[in-house]
């Protein structure tokens, strides 16, 4: 089997307790376009990584041209004529794109040589696969789409046979996008192969011709793309797993406690996440926002509870305008709004606070907890043992230290310090990720209880299966827009599919 | 032409004393540039001066003490790449801590060793370095102020003072024309961009603080062993962070380094020269001032008047690969 470039068997690779690839097999054929899809998360980069030597593989083996190779480091997979294009650029910002080129590849100790043969081999492939681009331009100075160039120069002048590019369109304009295709396409028909990671379905079937599916660390099919169809990668990826079933009655939708309207949010980069969102969530109610990771639901969530500011649009909390374009998350907490933030290691928790710190973070300042200058650790303690009580955290320590609860317990003592606010608005982002199957229980169950004791109740998940369980309405987010509002009964599918940017889903659906 | 003597008296002071600036701040450049912070200038440099002045005395030889001080210097450059690369710690922390033990250790092992207060013997001849004269320069140094500026500013310094010198448009060669600079500067500012493309971070980073170490080591021997004959306690009196500002303030660039090194070099040599006199319209002015005035400029000058300077973006944090 001579047309086979690419061949990986058996890829395991654990990350402490994250299983990223489980037993991963995949072949390439020589020549192709193979698209390797799955949510955000789902393993696609670890496995590039580890197929361009960025990390080991805890077991496996890969082969290229059929040939067993160890590829301990980045080295080996330059030698073996594999390039990368990352995901976050490899570039060094202040140098010029010539330097760039050269890094690692400069033919001699001193530069004069290598800097004309880079010259000459930057304006030849220019030529061969219409990749402009000055030589003498600074990195920083470039717009994405020609720094994204840069780092295809870099593969094709180490010779590369096999290019990976791993979320090559996240950054691109529309048409930057066109044209990185057309490059790809010239790159095909020159004979190389090439890899191309994406969570987006519609440029793996504009552009591959064979296409994979992980979903979870695993890798679960792979489909010729003219034989398979957007509905089918859709289901592969999004999968089917097994429905907690959550008990709860009709809501009893009240007074409108939150209000967005034509909200557009920019990223730190400049690219519009949010797309002018309208919706409103009552008292009473759960709103769940569907959509696969990536989508602007972040962004949305950031903007909502006030810790990134919005470029446009209007607010309203209980009846009062927010000014969306500042800061006060602070502010935001007093005027009743409660916030489970969607990361909560990095922003719901320090983890080197014990768990009584953490009981209080943000409402600090309460009388309850301090007078003004120093806190009343006998009121936090009693507080925390309280909320251990009650949210059942485990192991029942207040002055353990966050890092070493299970991510489930973490997750309480977030929910325990923003439920028992008693808010009028509470947003939730991905309460479930990482939590054990005990503790989503009692999570989703406290969510509804807050439901039923008439709080408006804003809830981010990818987790479709836990939208559907738990929202009384879904709104489904695709490109930073809202493409839809379903009830929560609505076929698995037709949600699959306006969550892929599928336009007609209930007629695809049929 | 009483005004001209006198300011080439004071330029020839100002070279004089701008030398080891120079080697320590080509040496924190050669580390910086590479992302790793280096607040042990003055540890290393003082480490080497003890070293320089107590192996020239013991062997009798210029050359031995030179290596010695080099030795000791890059042993301590690899302490602190060995606490900040491979140990991914805290590079302010191990320089500091650096610093801290060059200044005790000195002063112990030279009591112990020689028992002078902390002082190593006096230098004789053949232990220390010499000055040398340019050719032609006791001849020409009647001509009208060419001969003067040849033979009096140009003439009679160490051979390390022209080494010092030399070094600048070397390292700029270095940083800018040779692969090893490329890769120097691209660790420095993106380890990621360096690691892909198949290089090693942690070896280029170790040769980066062993070029520093190497510097600071003739740094320190020109202190204890050109400029002066044997070590004192204590001999660096902040150069090594003098020699820092400059870098910072030359914006991480050889040329600049030079100038910078030669400006606050300028400004000691006038403060020695000023003590005691009095300026025109001021009056006398307090030794003390003279003497904080380098510093006081330092701080003007780096509080506002460069601009902003960005160090190397990599600088101070160890390298992680990301996951």
């Amino acid at each position: 089997m001579n047309d086979i470039a690419i061949e990986l068997k058996g890829i395991d690779k654990k990350f402490g307790l994250v299983h990223a690839n489980k037993d991963i097999d995949l072949r390439v054929r020589k020549g192709t376009i193979h698209g390797i899809i799955g949510e955000n998360g789902a393993g696609k980069s670890t496995l590039m990584s580890i197929l361009y030597g960025f990390y080991q593989a805890d077991d496996g083996d890969i082969f290229i041209n059929g040939q067993k190779i160890v590829i301990k480091d980045p080295n080996v997979a330059i030698g073996a004529g594999i390039g990368m294009v990352h995901q976050h650029f490899m570039l060094v910002e202040n140098f010029t794109v010539l330097e760039n080129v050269m890094l690692g590849a400069e033919e001699s100790q001193i530069l004069t040589a290598g800097i004309t043969k880079a010259r000459q081999e930057l304006r030849r492939l220019e030529h061969e696969y219409e990749l402009e681009v000055d030589p003498d331009a600074i990195i920083e100075e470039l717009p994405v789409g020609l720094q994204q160039r840069v780092e295809i120069l870099k593969a094709l002048y180490r010779g590369a046979e096999i290019l990976i590019l791993d979320e090559p369109t996240g950054v691109l304009t529309p048409d930057e996008a066109d044209h990185l295709f057309r490059i790809l396409e010239q790159l095909k028909d020159q004979g190389k192969t090439i890899l191309l990671i994406t969570h987006k379905l519609r440029e793996i079937m504009a552009v591959t011709d064979e296409v994979s599916v992980m979903r979870r660390g695993e890798m679960v099919a792979t489909r010729t793309t003219a034989e398979t169809s957007v509905e089918e990668l859709a289901e592969l990826m999004v999968g089917r797993h097994v429905l907690l079933h959550v008990e709860k009655g009709p809501a009893a939708p009240g007074e409108v406690m939150l209000s967005v309207e034509n909200l557009t949010v920019r990223d730190s980069r400049g690219v519009d996440m949010v797309k002018n969102v309208s919706f409103q969530v009552r008292a009473g109610e759960i709103v769940g926002i569907a959509g696969v990771a990536g989508n602007g639901q972040s962004e949305l969530l950031q903007a909502v509870s006030g810790i990134r500011r919005a470029v446009s649009g209007k607010v309203w909390l209980d009846g009062e305008p927010v000014d969306v374009t500042s800061k006060d998350p602070s502010g935001l907490r007093q005027r009743g709004l409660a916030h489970v933030p969607e990361d909560r290691q990095h922003m719901g928790l320090v983890l080197k606070f014990d768990q009584s710190e953490n009981s209080i973070l943000g409402y600090h300042d309460d009388p309850k907890y301090s007078n003004g200058m120093f806190l009343d650790i006998d009121a936090i303690r009693k507080d925390a043992v309280d909320k251990i009580e009650k949210y059942d955290i485990r192991p029942p320590n207040p002055r353990l230290k966050t890092a070493n609860f299970s991510g489930g317990n973490q997750q309480k003592i977030v929910l325990a310090r923003e439920m028992e606010r008693d808010p009028k608005v509470l947003i939730i982002g991905q309460p479930t990720r990482g939590v054990d199957v005990g503790a989503i229980e009692f999570i989703h169950k406290r969510i509804i209880e807050m439901r039923d004791a008439g709080k408006a109740v804003l809830l981010v998940s990818v987790e479709l299966d836990e939208i559907r369980s738990l929202a009384d309405r879904v709104l489904v987010m695709f490109d930073g827009r809202i493409v839809g509002e379903r009830a929560p009964d609505t076929g698995e599918r037709e949600l699959g599919l306006l969550m892929a940017g599928v336009a007609d889903a209930e007629e695809a659906a049929q | 032409m009483e005004y001209f003597d006198t300011l080439i008296v004071i330029l020839q002071s100002t070279v004089r004393v701008s030398v080891p600036l120079i080697l320590a701040a080509l040496a924190g450049l050669y580390s910086e540039r590479a992302g790793i912070f280096d607040i042990g200038l003055e540890g290393k440099m003082l480490a080497a001066a003890f070293a320089g002045g107590a192996a020239a005395s013991v062997y009798g030889s210029a050359i031995i003490g030179l290596g010695a001080a080099i030795f000791v210097s890059v042993c301590l450059a690899l302490v602190h790449g060995f606490a900040s690369i491979t140990q991914r710690g805290n590079q302010i922390v191990s320089g500091v801590a650096i610093n801290f033990i060059a200044l005790g250790a000195t002063v112990i092992l030279g009591q112990a060793w020689f028992r002078q207060g902390g002082r190593t013997p006096q230098l004789g001849e053949g232990e220390r370095f010499t000055t040398v004269e340019l050719p032609f320069a006791a001849e020409l140094a009647d001509i009208p102020i060419l001969g003067s500026i040849y033979s009096n500013l140009l003439s009679g310094h160490f051979l390390l003072t022209y080494f010092a010198f030399a070094l600048v448009p070397f390292t700029w060669w270095v940083l800018y024309r040779t692969r090893f600079g490329l890769r120097l500067r691209a660790v420095g500012e993106n380890p990621g961009a360096v690691d892909t493309a198949g290089i090693s971070v942690i070896w280029l980073r170790y040769r980066a603080v062993i070029c520093c170490g190497i510097l600071c080591g003739f740094a320190g021997a020109y202190l204890s062993m050109a400029m002066t004959a044997g070590f004192v306690k204590g001999m660096t009196a902040g150069k090594g962070f003098i020699a820092l500002a400059a870098l910072i303030f030359a914006k991480w660039k050889p040329v600049n380094v030079m100038f910078a090194c030669l400006l606050f070099g300028f400004l000691d040599a006038m403060s020695i020269r000023m003590q005691g006199n009095a300026l025109p319209l001021i009056g006398e002015v307090p030794v003390q001032f003279m003497q904080a005035l380098p510093y006081i400029l330092t701080v003007i000058l780096l509080a506002g008047f460069i601009g902003k300077a960005i160090p190397p973006r990599a600088g101070g944090v160890p390298y992680v690969k990301e996951r």
